[in-house]
């Protein structure tokens, strides 16, 4: 016998049909390739981390894995090295940097440090790197002091800029270094040097420079001699002093005060033996007796 | 009136939208196969004119990209017969053209043989306003033709000027820009069935592609198997198809008359299956290996076996010889040329300058139709196979594809038609409207 079978229909159905010219359309094609699983993917994606505990243990883990990277041998850092700095400064330095070593490279904080090694007094600069093999190195330069200034509160080292150094206990400690005093005397400290750098040919006399009302300065010398310069061309008035000086002694003499406040009109104060003194001998070469 | 040249010009403006898409389906819907190609049209920008080199009779601007056939179910003598079963075969071919040619087509041109077609001649005078002939003279010439009563339930196809003539010049392809007086012009009109093209509209709507374009298989047949000074001087195009055989005439490039047989190759097949007491798809097979038109000695040995399976061992075992099969084809094939015969000559086709007959279709490639139609149709008989257009498949360049390829040439390049051209403002009032620019224009 013949098998009976249904003869197959080769026409596709209206629906098959319908969905073939949809998957032709470029459009509806892309959407369906692309956009559908992008859809789904970004879908459990969403649903996934819609959970509190997920979003926490997947941040945790993260953290976990960070941790792990950073504490690696090659990222410790275990000492620090401080080069160009004084014993006491180098002991200030590790002092006010609170690093607790060894501690990994990402904790560090290198523009910090700088910044707070730079608030010490003593440094001028300072630069904070991490050297090969686990070395925390800190470059500094360190203030010269170049002037010693006293003042209400008491002695203190200033460099050339007339910035603080250090504190000082006592005078004799720091001999070499002259003296400046009163208030305002750390802002004109370049004036200051300057003026000391004139006044080296009295020298040995000299006790040290006064700035009086936070304008000008007196340069004080032994036998309490001062020399009372103006706010304006100081240097150059000192200057006229010392060559008086050299020409006819004038600080050798029994004066007291030289005021040069207006530098045209030069002053002498006399002591007053002195100033008895001259008046006899003018006495004697008026002939008054 | 006015509706036919609404639906046609909607039609037209379908079209234009398919060539802005460029992509466009053909699809020949016949009694025997139904054949969807897929035209992508490239612009002529992608072909820019090489020097010397033409542009390939304007075909180089399309590509066909996708190409399927089925076999027709529900329709015969070139009508649809039932409908879902035609809607299905559409479905079917349009599906495989578009997977091949991967991309999806929203509109269709579609040609059909059935409809019983029938030509009209009709004639038309105006005069010329303002001396030069414009378009809107000619919309006017061809508004002017005297249409006969055509009957109802029927439709016109086609409706294309065939000659113009400017007052006593005859013969003008273009009467545009040309000065004279009086225009005079030929149409010619071809009416079919309009339940036939409505059945159309609707299985081609439930396959969701808007139609772009109807023409009768007859006339694209021609267009695409008659060469060009065939056309020029006067040509008869027999398209032998299955169900029907469509034959038109073309003269100067256009087509002047139009019918069909309702006979073809099915009725053969027909023939042989009743003859022979075998199913249709045997006879189908049978006709197409071993069929053939003039007996010879060497026929009568030739034995062709006709299986069978009905279990009967003397049924099934059954052999003709092969001139017994001629003898029962050689009668139907010359009933067929003979009754186009008729149709010529009720046409008027001695009267031609040449009497060139081509034949083609899927019925012209019979063994011995060239020895067999000489003597019915006359001398100047050759069997025409289509013009190879642009990325046809091998497969489909046969003489069963000659109205299809037709079809693609039509998409491509539709010739002007009656309702190309403005319909003249006359019935809308437009007169008196004229008359008082007239009036603005003489007194301002």
């Amino acid at each position: 016998m013949r098998p009976v079978k249904a003869v197959r229909d080769p026409a596709p159905s209206r629906l098959a049909y319908r969905v073939q010219r949809w998957l032709l359309t470029p459009l509806f094609r892309k959407a369906l390739l692309w956009g559908l699983p992008v859809a789904i993917l970004a879908a459990s994606g969403a649903a996934y981390i819609s959970d509190e505990a997920r979003r926490e243990a997947i941040a945790a883990g993260f953290a976990e894995l960070r941790r792990s990277i950073e504490e690696r041998p090659e990222f410790m850092v275990r000492l620090m090295a401080i080069d160009g700095a004084s014993d006491e400064v180098a002991e200030d330095i590790r002092e006010i940097v609170p690093v607790d070593f060894p501690l990994s490279s990402f904790d560090l904080d290198l523009p910090a440090i700088r910044e707070q090694v730079q608030t010490l007094d003593a440094v001028a600069r300072a630069e904070v790197r991490i050297r090969a093999g686990g070395v925390l190195q800190v470059d500094i330069a360190e203030r010269i002091p170049a002037l010693v200034w006293r003042s209400r509160n008491g002695l203190e080292l200033i460099d050339a800029e007339g910035r603080r150094v250090a504190a000082l206990n006592e005078r004799m400690a720091r001999a070499d270094l002259p003296l400046v005093a009163g208030p305002g005397g750390d802002v004109a400290a370049a004036e200051a040097l300057e003026l000391l750098a004139t006044a080296e040919p009295v020298r040995d006399r000299l006790r040290g420079l006064l700035r009086v009302g936070e304008r000008r300065w007196d340069v004080v010398l032994d036998r309490d001699q001062r020399i009372l310069l103006p706010e304006q061309g100081a240097v150059s008035a000192l200057e006229q002093v010392l060559a008086l000086d050299e020409a006819r002694d004038l600080l050798e003499r029994d004066v007291l005060v030289v005021d040069m406040r207006l530098p045209h009109r030069p002053t002498l104060r006399l002591a007053d033996h002195a100033v008895e003194e001259l008046r006899r001998i003018r006495s004697i070469s008026f002939g008054a007796d | 009136m006015t509706d036919l040249y609404q639906s046609q010009r909607a039609m037209r403006s379908m079209r234009r939208a398919a060539m802005h898409r460029g992509v466009i389906a053909v699809l020949d819907i016949g009694s025997s196969k139904i054949a969807c190609l897929i035209l992508r049209f490239d612009g002529p920008q992608q072909f820019p004119d090489e020097a010397g080199v033409g542009s390939l009779a304007g075909q180089s601007s399309f590509r066909v990209i996708g190409a399927a056939t089925t076999r027709s179910r529900g329709v015969k003598l070139g009508e649809i017969h039932a409908m879902q079963e035609t809607e299905r075969a559409i479905r079917t071919a349009v599906q495989a053209a578009q997977k091949m040619a991967n991309v999806r087509v929203d509109h269709a041109i579609a040609c059909f043989s059935g409809g019983q077609p029938r030509s009209y001649g009709l004639a038309g005078e105006a005069d010329i306003q303002g001396g030069q002939v414009g378009e809107a003279d000619v919309a006017h010439v061809l508004a002017a033709c005297d249409v006969p009563d055509y009957g109802d339930g029927r439709d016109v196809l086609h409706a294309q000027p065939v000659n113009f003539a400017l007052d006593h010049r005859s013969g003008l392809a273009d009467p545009r820009g040309q000065n004279g007086q009086r225009l005079a012009c030929d149409m010619h009109m071809l009416t079919i069935d309009t339940k036939a093209i409505q059945n159309i509209l609707y299985c081609i709507k439930r396959c969701d592609l808007e139609l772009a374009g109807l023409a009768s298989s007859a006339y694209v047949s021609g267009v695409s198997s008659l060469v060009e000074d065939e056309q020029e001087l006067g040509a008869a195009c027999i398209d032998m198809g299955g169900g029907t055989t469509g034959l038109s005439i073309f003269m100067k490039k256009h087509m002047i008359y139009a019918d069909t047989v309702r006979l073809g190759g099915d009725h053969v097949t027909l023939d042989i299956s009743k003859g022979l007491q075998i199913p249709m798809a045997t006879a189908e097979r049978i006709k197409t290996f071993h069929g053939g038109l003039v007996a010879t000695g060497m026929d009568d040995r030739e034995m062709i076996e006709l299986g069978r399976d009905t279990g009967d061992w003397e049924l099934d075992r059954r052999t003709v010889s092969r001139a017994e099969l001629i003898g029962i084809m050689r009668p139907r094939v010359e009933e067929i040329l003979e009754e186009v015969r008729a149709r010529l000559d009720a046409a008027g086709f001695e009267h031609l300058p040449s009497q060139q007959i081509v034949l083609t279709g899927g019925g012209s490639q019979v063994p011995g139709l060239d020895g067999l139609a000489p003597k019915i149709l006359g001398q100047q008989v050759r069997i025409g196979r289509p013009l190879r257009v642009q990325g046809l498949p091998q497969a489909a360049t046969g003489a069963a594809f000659s109205s299809s390829v037709g079809l693609c040439l039509f998409a491509a390049h539709p010739q002007d038609e009656w309702w190309d051209f403005e319909i003249p403002v006359d019935g809308l009032g437009g007169r008196s409207l004229r008359r008082a620019v007239k009036w603005f224009k003489d007194n301002w």
